[in-house]
């Protein structure tokens, strides 16, 4: 636009508007701004129509029994009362397993390492764990936890298994969390003559607080409706028991639909049970993340 | 610079804290060049000078809040009560502890006001209920603000004015009893009122402590300091009375500062 040149200018190079241009430009901003609003609401559609599908689907085979009973008659009647508390015990498992060493990872790495090739190469690896495909990480979960630590198939080694998955979101949303810690605080704090970690126990973990734990229940809930980490190391097809020790198999939801819809002995009969489970775990994936979300808020406020 | 030396260490008993031929450099960059100078007790010492001249840097050396600067160096020694602060067997909690520092922004906690008083107190393990308040009232009247908060100690500190979180600030770096305060432009974020109040503390602060203040402010210098010390592209140029300083300098790069003609 400005190759034209042909704006008149006075001697101060002060030059009057050209009506047109105006007008182009502000259309374009238009453009773009529509462009950008519509990129934005296709996740929200996009949740809408997954929600919509399943619930169109599903909606029948949401009862009380479906919700407190066992399958029954080889999967096709029954509940998934089972599923519902395996995923529920190896989410936990994994919470437990990954918070502990994933805070500790992010601790160090923002607050005490020196910036150095060793540093650099825990990095590397974190940021790889990070891109490993999670039926790798059910491979993994197999030939070690299960085979070498000799755990079998049970919810020990699916939660450790979930929870090495989880490792590397829990390590990315505390560092970003301890980061948005001023220094400021860090420097009073030292200058009072605290010690580093009186510094990071009693001022930063606690301002860090709301984001460490909203991020890692985000990486828990994504990691709770992973099928390929659990189903070599913690979910089986079918068990109508309930666990009683974490070195019990268990069922759990992502693997029952994976199962109902391409192993299943009624494929097509069980179709309804199928959305009804997908119904379940996404309320229930869903649901942790609103918990974080509240949780987080209760804390800002305390904070405040 | 044998003789300089000499004396230097001559003077120790009548300095409180001084640095000697202070090198400091992040990374490539030298940020300091060969600072001498010495503060006496219970006098004010206001670091003068254009931005990036090294004065801020300067300071942060005192209490080794540089440390933190994980591509920095130090060369040189700085003294306090005549020990090298950062000789090896120097533990910098403690260091800390005696020097403490007001920094540029209010930067209270996100805890009550009377937690952020006592903070100084619990990390160094003082545990006794009694004393802890009594010590945070005191604090807190020392500061002046005592009258405006005693009400509500209980309420977060970061519901006050920004000039009277940075007399919460100034409260918290005395309730440790440092011997030395470091304040790095303690006024520069506040209005002229909240500036007033923070000047006429430093007044009546100086009969206990030694105190070194960072300004922008030269009218600020004038007023509140004992000694001035100019600071241009990371040397001293000259230091002195402040009356001296701002009426007979001996420099002219310092005539032309507090003249106005740069910075």
């Amino acid at each position: 636009m400005t190759t034209k040149a042909t704006q008149p200018m006075d001697k101060n190079g002060i030059f009057e508007s050209n009506p047109a241009y105006d007008k182009r430009r502000k259309r374009k901003q238009t453009l773009f701004f529509i462009l950008f609003r519509g990129a934005a609401a296709i996740n929200g559609i996009a949740l809408l129509i997954i929600v919509y599908f399943m619930v169109v689907n599903g909606w029948r085979a949401i009862s009380w029994e479906f919700l407190t009973q066992p399958p029954m008659e080889a999967m096709t009647k029954g509940g998934i009362l089972p599923c519902i508390v395996g995923t529920f015990y190896l989410s936990f498992g994994a919470i437990l397993a990954a918070l502990p060493i994933g805070i500790a990872s992010a601790i160090y790495l923002n607050e005490y390492a020196r910036p150095g090739k060793t540093v650099r190469l825990i990095r590397l690896s974190i940021n790889n764990l990070a891109g490993v495909p999670s039926v790798v990480f059910g491979l993994f979960g197999l030939a070690f936890f299960v085979v070498i630590l000799n755990m079998g198939v049970s919810i020990a080694a699916g939660a450790l298994t979930l929870g090495a998955m989880s490792l590397p979101v829990i390590i990315g949303a505390t560092e970003e969390a301890l980061k948005s810690v001023p220094d400021t605080y860090r420097e009073a704090s030292l200058g009072l003559g605290a010690t580093k970690w009186q510094t990071i126990w009693r001022v930063v973990l606690p301002s860090a607080l709301p984001g460490i734990l909203t991020g890692a229940i985000l990486g828990i809930s994504r990691a709770a409706g992973e099928t390929a980490p659990i189903m070599f190391t913690g979910a089986v097809f079918f068990t109508p028991k309930l666990p009683t020790s974490i070195f019990n198999e268990v069922m759990a939801l992502p693997y029952h639909i994976y199962v109902l819809a391409t192993a299943g002995t009624e494929i097509e009969k069980t179709r309804h049970l199928q959305y009804g489970t997908a119904i379940v775990l996404i309320v229930l994936v869903l649901g942790m993340n609103l918990i974080a979300i509240l949780w987080r808020a209760h804390l800002r406020k305390k904070l405040k | 610079m044998n003789r300089l030396l000499q004396q230097e260490e001559q003077m120790i008993p009548e300095y409180k804290m001084s640095s000697e031929n202070l090198d400091f450099y992040y990374g490539e960059f030298k940020a300091l060049h060969n600072v001498t100078m010495a503060f006496k007790p219970c006098e004010v010492t206001a670091l003068i000078g254009p931005s990036g001249c090294g004065k801020s840097t300067f300071i942060r050396c005192l209490n080794r809040m540089n440390d933190l600067i994980p591509i920095s160096r130090v060369d040189g020694k700085v003294m306090l009560d005549g020990n090298d602060i950062y000789s090896p067997s120097v533990d910098v909690v403690m260091l800390r502890r005696k020097v403490g520092m007001v920094f540029q922004k209010p930067n209270p906690f996100p805890k009550s006001i009377f937690d952020n008083v006592a903070y100084g107190l619990w990390v160094n393990g003082i545990k006794d209920k009694a004393f802890v308040r009594d010590r945070v009232e005191e604090s807190l009247k020392q500061a002046a603000i005592w009258e405006e908060v005693k009400d509500r100690l209980q309420d977060t500190a970061l519901g006050l004015s920004g000039g009277q979180q940075q007399r919460l600030c100034i409260a918290r770096a005395l309730a440790v009893k440092p011997e030395v305060v470091l304040m790095d432009e303690p006024a520069s974020a506040l209005d002229p009122i909240a500036t007033q109040k923070i000047e006429e503390l430093i007044h009546q602060l100086k009969e206990m402590y030694t105190i070194i203040i960072v300004t922008h402010n030269m009218q600020q210098a004038a007023r509140v300091s004992n000694v001035t010390a100019f600071f241009y592209m990371g040397k001293l140029i000259e230091s002195g009375d402040t009356d001296t300083i701002f009426t007979r300098p001996r420099k002219k790069q310092t005539e032309d500062y507090i003249t106005g003609r740069f910075g």
